[in-house]
């Protein structure tokens, strides 16, 4: 074999190669600066106010056609349900829930309704390789089934524990979560089913921005009433729907280590040795086999080796 | 095997009879024995005896999972949305399958042709673990018909599995590729042979990169999961550079594990060459692997200096991540090292398996022991043990199918001798 056929291969496959893996390494570094859109909206949820007469469950479950749940909505005694030592989550026949929590100082439990967050940059969106989620201008996380492959990525990368699968079903499981009722409402500027139900004015609609102005006033309006942290103002990027609530917040369940910047801020390192490494290794390594096998008579292992077949 | 060749019946292994007739394919299936020779074979091996008892059970489990879904092997959990399938077939099979790449490169790139002898085990060992991990891929996705989607319907390139997904379909086709020179041999396609030889190099230099990156794109999936994955096994600087160093020791040693198990027990498919050669190589394979246990133990210790996290040590948590580092990385660092220096070959086959269970145990603390450390423990359905255990049967009984026959432990002759 001579030597300019080999390098021709080895050229044409090196190129080829960078050529096809460095688009999406691009895209996927572009993709990953995405800062939501400013005019989007969000939810206000003040827990102070919120009963949990779990009204907003059944809103939810009347707008998504979601299937009758096991025990009715005015059932309390869900409040006491454990699995696995958890409280309850969103599953896959209901995307909002709401749990009790007795936090230490308080004299009264308080109640969190539970529900995607609408971040805005979603680590379930930048993990799904099919790209099925999209962040709709509106504010809203949604998501396209019909390209969903079922391999769960979102449900490990989600912070908040939200998208659940619906793993009972044979020909069609998918991903399930709430999708701040986008198709019937908010696409129309209207607020969503759970919003609009609740008996205790608990969630505010608006524009994330304006809403995140009133969450500040409402602190420092009324001073010892809040702790003075809006849950979800910065936490993983700054998510559509956040909180306020009086009592800290990991006592209410949530999880106050997560960090400040968005999740695919933590893969962004690793995206960008992936053009470095598509073009620096072919180069390299060529190099590594011409010195390696330079000067020797047989630049080639299978020259000698399979002698014996050479007589075909 | 061994009762036949007392009788003086040899297998094939080359492209003529010794009577310069052609071997037919059905004779080539059968090893050259007759029909009546092979089936009695097939009935005095043991290991036969035991992948059927696991077939038996375990094929109808599959076929029970694709009629009643996922739900009705698993525990459906929102919470441990990966189990078995991915956490073992997935994660634990491609770092072992990373002796591929690597003595792909060792030979081909740098010319070291001392190890040709054990090539391609090496690569047959990288194509069938790369398989099999996508078979145990395909059992765990939802809708595993529309597994072809991020290839070619909808793209999502801001995703680490979309690179995983890429760079595994290429990959195996690469390994395909290097493979089929064996596969060549066998069938007598000499054209197609002397086709792939010529590309060795470049489909050489792309496995590197391929490797490189998804190796270490396992590990950057979970990055997506900070505070899920317990902090000692998570590092958002090193996550990628652990799993790919540790899939360096990992290729080398499973590459020892298989051929010690292949000398034990195929000894009368070894030719000469591969016999005489395996206790030099399998020596020289654990100075590599001792380096990059090394290596890894280092940039290990790096990470949890880089993030401070020395206080979890003394953390149940801590033992246990102790436990997996004395135990399975420092330990096999100290045995193979003692047996590089005094030439102990047996004792570098036990770092070997060591290494090897040290990098399962890694894995499967990443991906599910210590995954929601702060939530609760999860133990698989006895069902997804099941499946997990018949695929690897499945990939046993494949290995051998193929090692028995195509000339990767001993070299193809023109003509067999009288
Ligand atoms: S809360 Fe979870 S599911 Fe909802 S947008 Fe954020 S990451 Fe996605
Ligand atoms: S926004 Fe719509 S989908 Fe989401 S929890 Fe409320 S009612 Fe349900
Ligand atoms: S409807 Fe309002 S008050 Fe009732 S549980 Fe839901 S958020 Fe709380």
């Amino acid at each position: 074999m001579s030597k300019i056929t080999r390098r021709r291969f080895l050229a044409g496959s090196a190129a080829g190669g960078a050529a096809l893996m460095l688009t999406p390494a691009q895209k996927a570094l572009a993709a990953g600066s995405f800062e939501g859109f400013p005019e989007g909206m969000g939810v206000l949820v003040d827990f102070t106010r919120c009963v949990g007469c779990r009204t907003c469950e059944a809103a939810c479950n009347e707008e998504q056609h979601l299937p009758e749940p096991a025990k009715p909505f005015d059932d309390t005694s869900v409040f006491d349900e454990i699995h696995h030592g958890q409280k309850r989550r969103p599953t896959d026949k209901a995307y909002t829930i709401v749990n009790r929590y007795e936090p230490k100082d308080a004299d009264k439990p308080l109640y969190r309704k539970i529900q995607c967050n609408h971040c805005n940059e979603p680590a379930c969106l930048t993990s799904c390789f099919v790209n099925a989620y999209k962040k709709t201008p509106e504010g809203a996380v949604i998501y396209n089934s019909k390209v969903c492959v079922g391999c769960r990525n979102c449900m490990i990368a989600c912070p908040f524990h939200i998208p659940a699968y619906s793993y009972t079903s044979v020909l069609n499981p998918v991903i399930k979560k709430c999708i701040f009722c986008y198709d019937t409402r908010l696409k129309e500027g209207k607020p969503p089913a759970c919003v609009e139900s609740c008996p205790q004015q608990v969630m505010t609609f608006g524009k994330r921005k304006d809403l995140m102005k009133i969450a500040h006033e409402r602190i420092k309006k009324n001073p010892g009433k809040y702790v003075n942290h809006v849950y979800g103002e910065k936490e993983v990027g700054g998510t559509g729907w956040f909180y306020l609530s009086n009592a800290p917040f990991e006592e209410a369940g949530f999880d106050v280590n997560l960090p400040k910047k968005p999740i695919i801020d933590n893969v962004k390192d690793f995206l960008a040795i992936v053009p470095m490494v598509l073009t620096i290794w072919p180069a390299l390594f060529t190099g590594f086999h011409l010195l390696a096998t330079k000067g020797k008579s047989h630049g080639h292992g299978d020259d000698h080796s399979h002698d014996e077949q050479e007589g075909h | 095997m061994k009762k036949l060749e007392t009788y003086g019946v040899k297998p094939h292994d080359a492209g003529m009879k010794a009577d310069g007739q052609k071997w037919s394919i059905m004779e080539k299936l059968l090893l050259g024995l007759t029909l009546d020779q092979y089936i009695g074979q097939a009935l005095r091996n043991k290991l036969n005896w035991f992948l059927a008892i696991i077939f038996a059970i375990g094929i109808p489990v599959i076929l029970y999972r694709f009629v009643f879904s996922l739900g009705a092997v698993t525990h459906s959990s929102y919470d441990y949305p990966w189990g078995l399938f991915l956490g073992f077939g997935l994660f634990c099979m491609v770092p072992l399958s990373a002796s591929g790449f690597m003595l792909g490169t060792t030979v081909e790139i740098f010319g070291r042709h001392d190890f040709e002898p054990i090539e391609r085990l090496a690569l047959l060992n990288g194509l069938l673990g790369y398989f099999f991990a996508v078979v145990y891929l395909l059992v765990d996705l939802g809708q595993p018909w529309r597994l072809s989607y991020p290839m070619v319907y909808s793209f999502g390139p801001a995703a680490v599995l979309f690179l995983v997904g890429w760079h595994v379909a290429t990959y195996l086709s690469v390994q395909v590729a290097e493979v089929s020179t064996a596969f060549f041999e066998w069938i007598g396609f000499q054209r197609g042979y002397d086709f792939i030889r010529k590309g060795t190099v470049g489909l050489t230099v792309s496995g590197i990169i391929l490797s490189t990156l998804h190796q270490g794109a396992l590990g950057a999936l979970f990055l997506y999961a900070p505070g899920k994955v317990h902090p000692l096994w998570y590092s958002s600087a090193f996550q990628w550079i652990h799993f790919f160093t540790s899939s360096i020791p990992a290729g080398l040693c499973m590459v020892i594990c298989v051929s010690t198990v292949v000398i034990y027990t195929m000894k009368w498919r070894c030719d000469q060459r591969f016999i005489d050669n395996l206790d030099r190589i399998t020596i020289s394979l654990a100075k590599g692997a001792a380096m990059g246990l090394s290596t890894y133990l280092i940039i290990k210790l790096i990470a949890v200096a880089h993030d401070n996290e020395w206080a979890y040590l003394t953390t149940g948590w801590g033992i246990w991540w102790l436990f997996e580092i004395v135990g399975f990385v420092f330990a096999p660092l100290v045995i193979l090292s003692y047996a590089i220096r005094n030439k102990l070959v047996g004792l570098c086959r036990i770092g070997a398996f060591l290494t090897v269970a040290g990098i399962l145990l890694n894995r499967l603390n990443t991906a599910l022991i210590t995954f929601n450390w702060q939530l609760y423990q999860e133990i698989p359905h006895y069902l997804e043990f099941i499946i997990a255990v018949t695929i690897f049967g499945i990939y046993v009984a494949t290995y051998r199918f193929i090692l028995a026959r195509l000339p990767i432990l001993y070299q193809f002759k023109s003509q067999a001798e009288k």
